[in-house]
């Protein structure tokens, strides 16, 4: 119990981790759908702190993670053009394509631009009418507003020399695939909550019915993480399986409207590519029709690039909880995030980097498991 | 990139559009578009995601995310240089041209 006393209120830490103990008579093995929980779950050591029986399987919830290879390439490709100027977030600098990243493109002259909001690479194309400004549009539901605005603006103003290159996705759908698997252990779901401050939880009831399985919107602390826990254990062991909203502060039922329509919009439903995972039926979006002369893919002609993943690498299987970071060979040893294979070990919310930076050697939680100072900075 | 980062409003730029506001999350301070909760109020709450704040939020929970974001590195991942990271991560010097700061345009 050593991370404990590091909580915002340890005795309410103790208490709902008393509570899950007491409650969880068999084995449940429950997923945390969003890669910033899976982030504080590993810093604050909960999978250890809980008892046994709860097991908690890591998601595909990390944006950067999941966006598939050929999308990375495809980005590699603009960046690369002489005419372009690349705006990505910063966490995509260094994903790992078939050959170099967007940091290497930069190294090698591209035009390559770290932007805060989508709003400001639209502001870098009405200041640069002779370039091209392409932003790198990924994300999940939580992210889809923004870019959403992006483009209607760009399309209001008639600005020609702006276009994203789009790799959206969407989390029930790939509830969906991951409950479909034919290894799938997964028995209860703590749903993402800032996916939901968007979404609202309306998607979520009929995908609870179908797989009966308790779906606990769920938030980023360390206490809402166990709050989360208690409730979709507490579910299961009533033989339950209802949506529940473990995060009311910021997740009304109906989201947020105003966003959801903006996507609506924009956007439609198409079939998606996650990395290491593969296609999911309907779990992404795509510009709509009417905003389709804004999307880099064929402004650019790289819609035809194809990739494989490199063999060693197994985070598919780890965004499917299939595995544990630590159980693929390649983990910290040709693998670490300045020489990762995937992008599970890029992204600070992905599972490989999280198990590394605070489990790196594999120690017992209770001690070796702390990042030294330097390295307390995910990512970093 | 996928968590939203709690921040309290300082200031609404009235007729502002889209409407802009700017967000204090704790101590860093940046323009943030506000079209989707259009009724926020200045001394109020929100949740900020790459640049738009999505929902409100209350005053201790904003408090507590914003701690615990601080420990985890994420204020520093979100709002610091990003080519100075990406650098340190890769074990090479920034690429030239990278800008000091993280950011671009605003």
């Amino acid at each position: 119990m050593k991370y404990i006393d590091e909580f915002n209120d340890p005795e309410l830490a103790r208490r709902l981790l008393d509570e899950i103990r007491t409650t969880a008579t068999r084995p449940w093995a429950l997923m945390e759908v969003c890669g910033g929980q899976t982030h504080s779950i590993i810093r604050h050591g909960i999978d250890q702190l809980l008892p046994e029986q709860v097991e908690l399987i890591h998601g595909p919830g990390c944006p950067v993670c999941v966006t598939p290879l050929d999308v990375i390439d495809k980005a590699l490709e603009i960046a690369a053009r002489p005419e372009v100027i690349f705006c990505s977030f910063g966490d995509m600098l260094r994903v790992p394509g078939t050959d170099r990243d967007l940091f290497r493109v930069k190294g090698e002259g591209g035009d390559v631009r770290v932007v805060y909001s989508p709003l400001d690479a639209l502001e870098l194309a009405r200041r640069n009418p002779d370039r091209q400004v392409v932003f790198f549009a990924i994300g999940f539901e939580t992210t889809a507003p923004a870019n959403a605005m992006a483009v209607h603006r760009a399309r209001r103003e008639g600005l020609g020399n702006f276009s994203l290159l789009v790799s959206h996705v969407r989390v029930p759908p790939a509830i969906e695939a991951i409950m479909t698997a034919p290894a799938c252990r997964v028995q209860g779901f703590l749903a993402a909550g800032h996916v939901c401050s968007v979404m609202g939880t309306a998607e979520y009831p009929g995908l609870a019915d179908r797989f009966g399985v308790p779906i606990v919107v769920t938030g980023f602390e360390p206490l809402d993480i166990l709050e989360g826990i208690r409730r979709t254990v507490r579910q299961l062991e009533l033989g339950e399986h209802r949506v529940e909203n473990a995060y009311p502060r910021a997740v009304r039922d109906d989201g947020n409207p105003a966003a959801v329509r903006m996507i609506e919009e924009v956007f439609e439903v198409t079939d998606r590519n996650w990395r290491g995972i593969g296609p999911i039926p309907a779990s992404g979006w795509r510009l709509s029709e009417a905003f389709r002369a804004y999307d880099a893919e064929h402004r650019f002609d790289v819609a035809g690039i194809r990739t494989e993943e490199p063999a060693e690498c197994r985070s598919g299987e780890v965004l499917q909880g299939l595995i544990k970071p630590t159980e693929c060979a390649a983990f910290g040893t040709t693998c670490t995030p300045r020489t990762p294979l995937g992008a599970t070990m890029v992204s600070s919310e992905g599972a490989c980097a999280a198990y590394y930076l605070y489990r790196r050697m594999n120690a017992p939680a209770t001690q070796g498991a702390r990042p030294a100072a330097e390295e307390m900075n995910p990512v970093a | 990139m996928c968590l939203a980062v709690p921040g309290k409003v300082v200031a609404v730029e009235d007729g502002s559009d889209p409407l802009t506001g700017l967000i204090d999350f704790g101590g860093v301070r940046k323009q943030a578009c506000l079209e989707y909760v259009p009724d926020v109020r200045v001394g109020e709450y929100v949740i900020v995601h790459v640049g738009f704040a999505l929902q409100r939020l209350d005053e201790e929970s904003a408090l507590a995310s914003l701690q615990l974001f601080e420990e985890l590195g994420l204020l520093e991942e979100e709002f610091g240089d990003a080519w100075q990271q990406a650098a340190r991560e890769a074990g090479e010097p920034a690429p030239a041209g990278a800008p000091e700061s993280g950011s671009e345009a605003r």
